[in-house]
């Protein structure tokens, strides 16, 4: 059971939204994830086009708890200002901080993301900031009081995997709230190895939507999650740097 | 009136009065959206009661696919 603030999931699978060629597709993709919370972005509406598609009403969002992130805002101030947009909807009061501090790598501002976490802590948020891979940043954050902390696998749709276990395993050591490992995901076995390492959770997007078979592949991420996570509580064996053999050495009928 | 909507100056008939009616006449009403007039924002039941007037800022968004 993963918590994050008052919300109890059954799944450690969090799904991004963005970038799937269609409707019909994401809407399988999602469903074959077994996610309980999906992210979105905010954005303007176009007021000259009456037929915007409607992703909440194709997506069915009811059935999902909404975590809006931030992406866009460069600055604390303007995270502060999407999150509260994205609350005035009434359907969710989660928010995923991301205040991105360079466009080529897309990688966090830390300074902002930790400003932007403090004033959304104080207006009654349930805070997730991205993070990147920083064990330092990630303990500020978390004495912040924020209800999860979301490291970078590596940059944003990179696909990369996981760049820097260690850091991502000192992190997880530290926390005693729930670490999701956040972007840069590329295959199920990256999302397994989080979840090996002892994270709480996995936040992918791009895995999915861009895969050749999104529907498939978001299957595997939910096994994939499952998996790892089964690997982890159950205890993975000391390396040896020799073998050990499985059969019994007594009872061998040689001659 | 005019209105700046989403940083689009735009004349409004004048039969339009509330937040309401502004998201009505854009045939929205069924939709998510959520609205901020002069860096004021919303919450859905202040949509009726918040008149529009001459020169106002108003900013409508929704949500979009993202991670």
């Amino acid at each position: 059971m993963l918590k994050i603030g008052k919300y109890q999931l059954e799944s450690r699978l969090l799904l991004g939204t963005g970038k799937f060629q269609d409707f019909t597709t994401q809407k399988k993709a999602v469903e074959a994830s077994g996610t309980e919370i999906l992210t979105f972005a905010v954005r303007r509406m176009n007021i000259f086009e009456q037929n915007q598609p409607d992703l909440l009403a194709e997506l069915d969002v009811h059935q999902y708890k909404l975590l809006p992130n931030t992406a866009g805002a460069s600055t604390a101030e303007e995270a502060v200002r999407i999150a509260k947009l994205a609350k005035a909807s009434g359907l969710c009061d989660m928010v995923k901080v991301e205040v991105i501090g360079c466009p080529k790598t897309l990688l966090p501002d830390p300074v902002e993301t930790l400003k932007a976490s403090e004033a959304l802590l104080a207006e009654g948020f349930i805070v997730l900031p991205y993070t990147s891979d920083d064990v330092v940043l990630a303990r500020r954050l978390e004495e912040l009081g924020v209800h999860a902390i979301m490291p970078a696998a590596s940059p944003i749709g990179s696909g990369q995997g996981i760049i820097n276990p260690l850091n991502l395993s000192l992190i997880i050591e530290q926390a005693s709230i729930p670490v999701i490992v956040d972007a840069g995901i590329g295959t199920a076995s990256d999302a397994t190895r989080a979840m090996e390492l002892g994270a709480d959770g996995v936040l992918l997007n791009s895995a999915v939507s861009g895969a050749n078979d999104p529907i498939k592949m978001a299957k595997a991420m939910r096994l994939a999650i499952e998996s790892g996570r089964y690997s982890y509580e159950a205890g993975r064996i000391a390396k040896k740097r020799y073998a050990s053999a499985s059969s019994p050495i007594e009872g061998m009928s040689t001659v | 009136m005019t209105l700046t909507i989403n940083g689009v100056e735009k004349e409004i008939a004048d039969t339009i009065l509330t937040v309401e009616d502004l998201i009505h006449f854009f045939d929205w009403g069924h939709r998510v959206v959520i609205v901020e007039v002069n860096q004021t924002i919303l919450t859905k039941d202040q949509h009726g009661s918040t008149t529009l007037r001459n020169g106002d800022q108003v900013e409508i968004v929704s949500f979009v696919g993202g991670g």
